[in-house]
């Protein structure tokens, strides 16, 4: 796939920086802006994700470009009102090209006093904060850490230098629907569609996608689609009849290239991958798999396409569900299983048992903050080197990394195809930025799709002998045979096997063949790799940012950056391929006086680069759980041009 | 390699066609030699197209069995066969799937996904060559392994409860459980020979000699002297009778076994009459060998089977109603979603 996009010239103003002219007025006027961050910030239970990705499909379905980042507590419903307890959307949407969710954000959405606390830091100045009143009273106060007694942010000097708008969310919301017979606890959870409604209101976008989302979710029970109806055409009401909003803002559609576009998940992006791979190889999917966050959406994904014929199949444990696949891989399925850092830990045996009998099977790692459980719902790269190196004996395997939540489904697809084409399980990372994270995507067509090449044997290899499971091709590469398949009976296993027969064997100089064999196999994919291209900069030059995986977005808005500021000698190359590694990324390398490497992580690609072309790479490394802001890597890499 | 003279009748098989030619390499006298014989022996009874047999294996002396069949197989890592078998069961159904274990590979390191597949019950065959000793390791205590065990790891005995793979089976839900012995040929054949007949997961265990590490551990249930008082083999709507001559019975008083001697007035009226279907006689059976109040002979045969759905079953009806409710989703749609827009 292709990252390039245009960028819309019009010189509008951004939003962050006008608003501090806005005075109160009667009139309410109507402002055209380029590009905005909206946190939807509040109680784990008060809706938040929800609210915020509705607004953020019909802020798609407008044919905006945009870059999501859900952010939640580890908790399901840590104690209401608390730090704990906040739950935050992150939208970043515009009529230009959006490759981040926004370092900082411009509208501050805080249901309560603690999702205040908790956010205000990143709220640009001049920034917009929307307020439940409701969510400050003095228990609301106490939960979110504020000695007692102490004068409500709202009251304070907190919010000087904001424009701050006081709305009595849960008030409003009970007045509106003061007539509905559910109970005060149902009328109260209905409040997130009154603020979705009115900042539909002041950004000036249609009810009509939610409205539709509401009867296809709640259709089956009027009276709460009848309830969250109303509130949402209350909040917009409440932003058209009341004074106190003085401006609307508008976006133009982006200037994406023609086409059909959906937005799209990177987990959900992942298990269409699969599915689509699977269909042009003709094989059935098994998916074995174990909840674990922030894995488990590619169990439910696949889960929901049992009229394709798709097996999936919640093990037991993290084992279970690798091995479940394998076994399915020697029966000739498209063996996947999905996990993150502890349950791909878990797998390493069977990873190792993978490898050695040479079957296809995709192993997708989402990787969290870590070690052990660490922060199961932020975001990491911390899991290269396991992915690299972690499995017992000599058992180097393919590695893939997607660098955005669409570019999960081209990452998978290649994945898949290199695995089943060189008969090898493959690591597919990702991490949890862009698995929760979507962005639009122009999606390809069936036909879009390049053909994958699946062949079983169905005769004998070694014709008037026996048959030779092992016998390689000119890439390294055995056949795949299926159970069932009359005369060919064979057994395969763990043990070390002797050359083409794979009869067991203890032979010493057999056994270090086999180990080059095998690890000769996994480094011809270098071939049929395309060679390495800057994503954006020159093949030679002052700077090269090298970056993998997530930080795609990242880096790519400080080159587009740079590049408009005049430093057209720094350039960035993206891996995707990070086992082989492209057959031209050494020469690549070479052509920089300096190269940055950027990780959430404290320096493994730095390692694997450092280790394997000799380059003085430097490194620049964040584990705080979060993606890096654009800020962060633009000072770093000025930093390192400068000196 | 076919006879095309008579298209429509297989020709059958024989022990030679499940005879791999990989040299065997047990331990002269091991008990697997009798176990691996007895397989090959039924198995063309009952398999006509031996490319659907799949054996699938851990690790450990008993694990090397697939090697020796000519069949397919999968030699895999300790304790997982049977979760990578119910892998290879869910994808193809149409597989005739086989597990093979020892006591420490199925109860101890692959002891979770024992269980689960007891629970899930595909239709695979699952024998679990039970020597109470760790063989391959070269001889460390079991879990089936007495307590007070002395072996290399416990020289002043083994401080753990065994497991009693019955009462461990039957609480996991397994729907068929039989014993049977590696000196008991007829016997093991006719206990495969049922394990087969079973739809679902179909646990044999078999009391195995290890002659090197724990020899002699069954020996009261198969020698001479000492087979008729301490085994009780067990037969559908049969009486439960052990002892030399037929001289013993067993009844129940409510709960608790009671041996009653045949030969003293006893009647046969009164004993217990062996019900597989009966699940909580089958707990009781399984309680024979932890039995402190009573000795009781070792019992012999099938425990228990029921007939319930098998997993992959279950899998592929959910898949079949949902093609025929939604009929199958074209990938263009999927890779379109539900919503979209165009930017011209």
């Amino acid at each position: 796939m292709s990252y390039e996009k245009n960028i819309d010239p019009s010189n509008v103003l951004s939003f962050g920086e006008d608003l501090g002219e806005v005075k109160p007025s009667r009139i309410t006027e109507t402002k055209q802006i380029e590009s905005l961050v909206i946190r939807f910030s509040g109680d784990s239970g008060d809706g938040m994700q929800l609210t915020g990705m509705q607004f953020t499909d019909t802020t798609a379905l407008l044919g905006q470009d945009l870059s999501t980042f859900p952010e939640f507590p580890a908790e399901i419903r840590a104690p209401a009102g608390t730090l704990a307890g906040v739950s935050g959307f992150q939208v970043h949407f515009g009529s230009k090209e959006i490759f981040t969710p926004g370092d900082m954000y411009d509208v501050l959405v805080a249901m309560n006093a603690a999702a205040l606390k908790n956010d205000l830091k990143r709220l640009k100045r001049h920034g917009v904060v929307i307020v439940n009143v409701a969510g400050f009273d003095s228990k609301n106060l106490k939960l979110a850490g504020y000695p007692e007694g102490s004068v409500s942010p709202l009251e304070d000097n907190t919010l000087d230098g904001y424009t701050v708008y006081k709305i009595d969310v849960t008030k409003h919301t009970k007045d509106a629907l003061k007539e509905s017979k559910l109970s005060m606890k149902e009328i109260e959870r209905c409040k997130n569609m009154f603020v979705l409604g009115v900042l539909f209101w002041m950004f000036d976008k249609s009810m009509e996608f939610t409205l539709q989302f509401l009867e296809e979710k709640f259709g089956k029970n009027p009276e709460i689609l009848e309830a969250n109806i109303t509130a949402l055409k209350s909040g917009w009401n409440y932003g058209d009849h009341t004074e106190i909003f003085t401006t609307r803002y508008q976006t133009a559609p982006a200037k994406l290239p023609a086409g059909v576009y959906r937005n799209i998940s990177g987990n959900q992006a992942l298990a269409i991958g699969v599915i689509a791979a699977a269909e042009k190889a003709g094989l059935q999917i098994f998916l074995g798999s174990y909840p674990i966050t922030p894995a488990s959406d590619i169990l439910h994904e696949l889960s929901k396409y049992k009229a394709n014929g798709i097996k999936t199949f919640q093990a037991e444990d993290e084992i279970a569900a690798i091995c479940s696949a394998i076994g399915a891989a020697y029966t000739g399925s498209l063996g996947v299983t999905s996990t993150s850092g502890p349950g791909l830990a878990l797998k390493s045996e069977a990873m190792s048992l993978a490898m050695m009998l040479e079957l296809p099977l995709l192993i997708c790692d989402i990787q969290r903050g870590g070690p052990s459980t660490g922060l199961p719902t932020k975001t990491e790269q911390s899991d290269l080197l396991f992915a690299m190196h972690g499995r017992h004996g000599e058992a180097p395997l393919p590695i893939i990394a997607a660098a955005t939540p669409s570019d999960c489904f081209d990452a998978v697809y290649e994945a898949i195809t290199i695995s089943i084409e060189h008969m090898v399980p493959v690591i597919f990372l990702s991490d949890g930025y862009i698995a929760n994270g979507s962005e639009p995507w122009r999606f390809p067509t069936e036909d879009n799709l390049k053909p994958i090449n699946v062949k079983f044997l169905t005769e004998n290899n070694n014709p008037g002998g026996k048959l030779l499971p092992y016998k390689r091709d000119n890439r390294g590469v055995r056949p795949w045979i299926k159970p069932g398949t009359k005369g060919l009976e064979h057994r395969i296993g763990g043990l070390e096997k002797q050359n083409e027969t794979g009869n067991v064997s203890y032979d010493s100089t057999n056994h270090e063949l086999m180990v080059k064999l095998r690890a000769e196999k996994v480094a011809k994919i270098a071939e049929r790799i395309p060679l390495l291209k800057p994503d954006s900069g020159e093949e030679k030059g002052k700077v090269l940012v090298l970056g993998w995986g997530s930080t795609y977005g990242a880096i790519k808005t400080v080159m587009n950056e740079l590049h408009a500021e005049g430093y057209k000698d720094v350039s960035h190359v993206h891996l995707r391929h990070m086992n082989p590694f492209p057959k031209n990324l050494g020469n690549l390398l070479n052509g920089f006086d300096k190269v940055l490497i950027p990780e959430m992580n404290t320096g493994q690609l730095l390692q694997l680069i450092r280790a394997k072309y000799l380059v003085p790479a430097i490194g620049y490394s964040k584990v705080q759980g979060l993606p890096f802001d654009t800020d962060e890597i633009k000072a770093k890499v000025l930093e390192i041009y400068n000196s | 390699m076919e006879t095309t003279l008579e298209p429509t009748a297989p020709v059958k098989l024989t022990a030679k066609d499940f005879t791999s030619d990989q040299e065997v390499k047990w331990c002269p006298g091991c008990g697997d030699y009798s176990i691996l014989k007895q397989v090959q022996t039924v198995l063309p009874n009952f398999v006509t197209e031996k490319e659907k047999v799949v054996f699938v294996s851990g690790i450990g002396c008993s694990s090397r069995f697939p090697y020796y069949m000519d069949t397919y197989g999968m030699h895999s890592i300790h304790g997982r066969a049977t979760a990578i078998a119910t892998g290879v069961k869910a994808a193809n159904p149409e597989l005739n799937v086989w597990v093979i274990g020892g006591d420490g590979d199925l109860l101890s390191i692959g002891g979770n996904h024992f269980i689960h597949m007891l629970r899930r019950n595909p239709d695979i065959k699952l024998m679990l060559f039970n020597n109470e000793i760790y063989g391959l390791t070269k001889g460390q205590y079991s879990p089936t392994s007495p307590k007070g065990t002395v072996a290399k790891s416990t020289p002043a005995g083994s401080v753990d409860e065994p497991f009693n793979p019955a009462e461990l089976a039957l609480g996991a839900k397994s729907s068929f459980f039989a014993r049977t012995l590696d000196r008991d040929p007829k016997h093991m054949q006719a206990m495969i020979t049922r394990a087969n007949g079973h739809k679902g997961t179909a646990l044999l265990e078999i009391y195995q000699n290890c002659p090197v590490f724990n020899d002699g551990a069954f020996f009261i249930f198969t020698e001479k002297d000492t087979k008729k008082e301490e085994a009780l083999y067990l037969e559908q709507g049969k009486p439960l009778i052990f002892g030399a001559g037929d001289s013993k019975g067993i009844k129940l008083d409510g709960f608790n076994p009671v041996v009653v001697d045949l030969t003293t007035g006893a009647s046969k009226d009164d004993l217990w009459i062996h019900d597989e279907a009966d699940k909580n006689k089958a707990f009781i059976l399984a309680g024979f060998a932890d039995n402190t109040e009573t000795h009781l002979p070792r019992p012999f045969g099938v425990y228990y089977q029921t007939n319930r759905s098998c997993i992959e079953d279950d899998m592929a009806a959910q898949i079949e109603a949902a093609k025929t409710k939604k009929g199958k989703i074209p990938l263009n749609r999927i890779l379109s979603g539900e919503k979209t827009w165009a930017i011209v």
